[in-house]
């Protein structure tokens, strides 16, 4: 059967046919048996309800990722192929670029992004998550999601990207666009779209180089247009990409870390005996909640993929949740482990495209986690956790809980 | 296969045999020595695969990029003349018996 209408030979015979929908409410409540299912299925799946390519094996990903002259992102990161319809918005310049015009963009964002920033920025997010967890604790119960995940990157973040105070709530229904936008066209999408025209009126507004205060990453990225590495054309886009990935991410990222240690109380005993694991207990529950869940590919030419030949011009779909929990690559994939070496996960993405603002989130992530393990005594959950749905980013509504002191 | 000497900060020490063409990093992690961190595997982003390489060696490695040069200057443990990043020093036959140095902390 070949589900895309066009020649017999277009589609390889032994490739599994899956009738998964991995944009629906069903799989969003519940993705795991799905990724089982598209694992043991094999290395390539084809999921014929979007008439795309699937990869859910941790080597296949890490593949995909890894070879971006063949699974090209000028096309789309997306489920729309920027080739055949028009992208909802101009196309990022790195995050939808291939080298070497990516290189470029890519160079700058790591300079303004680097591991020499983050030791600057370090004492000031150590001390905003240590407010914040102390101002929780007064509060005794409340909800994780918007007073904690949230609250806290939106103390530190705007502030390093020196945006101004006002239309900061615009933010995160920005994001939340940006990566419904990134699915099919389901009701996710549409909606989102809809809704679009302030947050997007809002954004492109603040990309410009008189909104952006002094030292921030916004003016930093602007003044590399000084010095020749972009054009003053090319500063706003880039900043857009921050305020685009930069935020509700990391909301993700926090809540899935709280939302672990709420659910293993023997990891948050391990945690707060040694607060020194807090980085590494955040990176975990990347992996282990992968709150960037998918991200798409275009093929650049006839490629054999696990055995599979997929034709030039297919999307093909990574699922990294999937691929950071194979049996193939870890060891009890389902377990959350504060200590386990985590090295080579791919929730940040892997190859040229590999996250590169992972140095904010992951200071972030230790900053509210370290503050966590030095003050909080126990943390249960006080009510049922709600899921929010999003085409792309996976984690929680809402999470009630009570904190009380160590 | 080349023998390389990982010594921790304690003054410990474990020898491995590093596969060819694999990176510093991934032999250490492959080989089970602690101590480098490696958070975006090998994706030259992170510089938390930070190491000490021996001074009789320093001279004998590819030579440090711009990139891993800038990404030097953001280690957590002081960064010396002979500081490298793991995961961009290639293991080679021309290597065998490289002594290189864990700093005390990554991040
Ligand atoms: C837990 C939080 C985060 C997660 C899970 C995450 C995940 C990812 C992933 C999977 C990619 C790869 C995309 C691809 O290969 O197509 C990526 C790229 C990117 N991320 Fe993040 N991210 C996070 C936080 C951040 C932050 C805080 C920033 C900005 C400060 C950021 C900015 C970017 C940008 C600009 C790219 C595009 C890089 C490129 O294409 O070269 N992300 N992220
Ligand atoms: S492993 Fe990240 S820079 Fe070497």
């Amino acid at each position: 059967m070949n589900p895309t209408g066009l020649s017999g030979a277009a589609v390889a015979p032994a490739i599994p046919h899956l009738a998964i929908d991995p944009f629906s409410y069903a799989f969003f409540d519940d993705p795991y048996p799905a990724h089982q299912e598209m694992r043991e299925a094999g290395p390539v799946v084809y999921l014929d309800q979007w008439n795309v390519y699937g990869v859910a094996r941790y080597a296949e990903v890490y593949a995909v990722f890894n070879d971006p002259l063949t699974f090209c992102s000028s096309r789309g990161v997306g489920l729309s192929d920027f080739a055949k319809e028009k992208p909802w918005r101009p196309p990022s310049l790195i995050l939808e670029a291939d080298p070497p015009a990516h290189t470029r963009t890519r160079a700058v964002l790591s300079k303004v992004l680097s591991p020499a920033v983050m030791k600057r920025l370090r004492d000031g997010f150590m001390a905003s998550a240590e407010a914040k967890v102390d101002e929780l604790l007064a509060r005794g119960s409340f909800d994780a999601i918007p007073d904690l995940a949230e609250a806290y990157p939106l103390s530190v973040f705007p502030d390093a990207l020196g945006l101004k105070p006002e239309g900061r709530d615009h933010l995160i229904p920005y994001a939340s666009l940006v990566f419904n936008a990134f699915g099919p066209p389901n009701e996710l999408r549409q909606q989102a779209i809809e809704r679009s025209a302030p947050h997007q009126a809002y954004v492109t507004e603040q990309c410009q180089r008189d909104n952006l205060a002094p030292g921030g990453f916004g003016a930093c990225i602007h003044a590399f247009s000084d010095s020749g590495e972009i054009t003053p054309a090319e500063a706003p886009l880039l900043v857009r990409s921050l305020l685009s990935a930069g935020l509700d991410t990391t909301v993700y990222g926090i809540g899935a870390a709280v939302y672990c240690l709420a659910r293993f109380p023997d990891q948050w005993a391990r945690l707060r005996a040694d607060p020194s694991l807090a980085r590494n207990a955040f990176e975990e529950a990347v992996r282990f909640e992968s709150p960037v869940q998918t991200f798409f590919r275009t093929t650049t030419r006839d490629v054999e993929l696990g055995g599979i030949v997929i034709p030039e011009g297919e999307k093909v779909l990574m699922f990294l949740g999937a691929a950071n929990r194979d049996p193939r690559r870890w060891e009890q994939p389902d377990a959350y482990d504060v200590a386990r070496k985590v090295s080579g996960h791919v929730g940040f993405g892997s190859g040229i495209h590999m996250c590169v603002g992972q140095l904010v989130a992951r200071l972030e992530g230790e900053a509210v986690l370290t503050a966590l393990a030095r003050k909080v005594g126990s943390i249960t959950m006080s009510g049922a956790p709600k899921r929010r749905y999003n085409n792309t980013l996976r984690g929680l509504e809402s999470l009630p809980v009570t904190f009380t002191p160590a | 296969m080349t023998t390389i000497t990982f010594i921790h900060p304690d003054k410990s020490s474990q020898t491995v045999d590093a596969a060819d063409g694999d990176s510093l990093m991934l032999a250490a992690l492959t080989h089970g020595v602690d101590g480098i961190v490696a958070e975006c595997g090998g994706n030259a982003v992170c510089a938390t695969c930070h190491v000490y390489v021996d001074d009789a060696w320093a001279a004998k490695l590819d030579p440090v990029s711009d990139d891993e040069d800038a990404l030097l200057d953001g280690t957590a443990a002081e960064r010396l003349p002979n500081s490298r990043l793991s995961c961009q020093v290639k293991v080679q036959p021309s290597l065998a018996g490289l002594v290189v140095r864990i700093p005390d902390k990554q991040s």
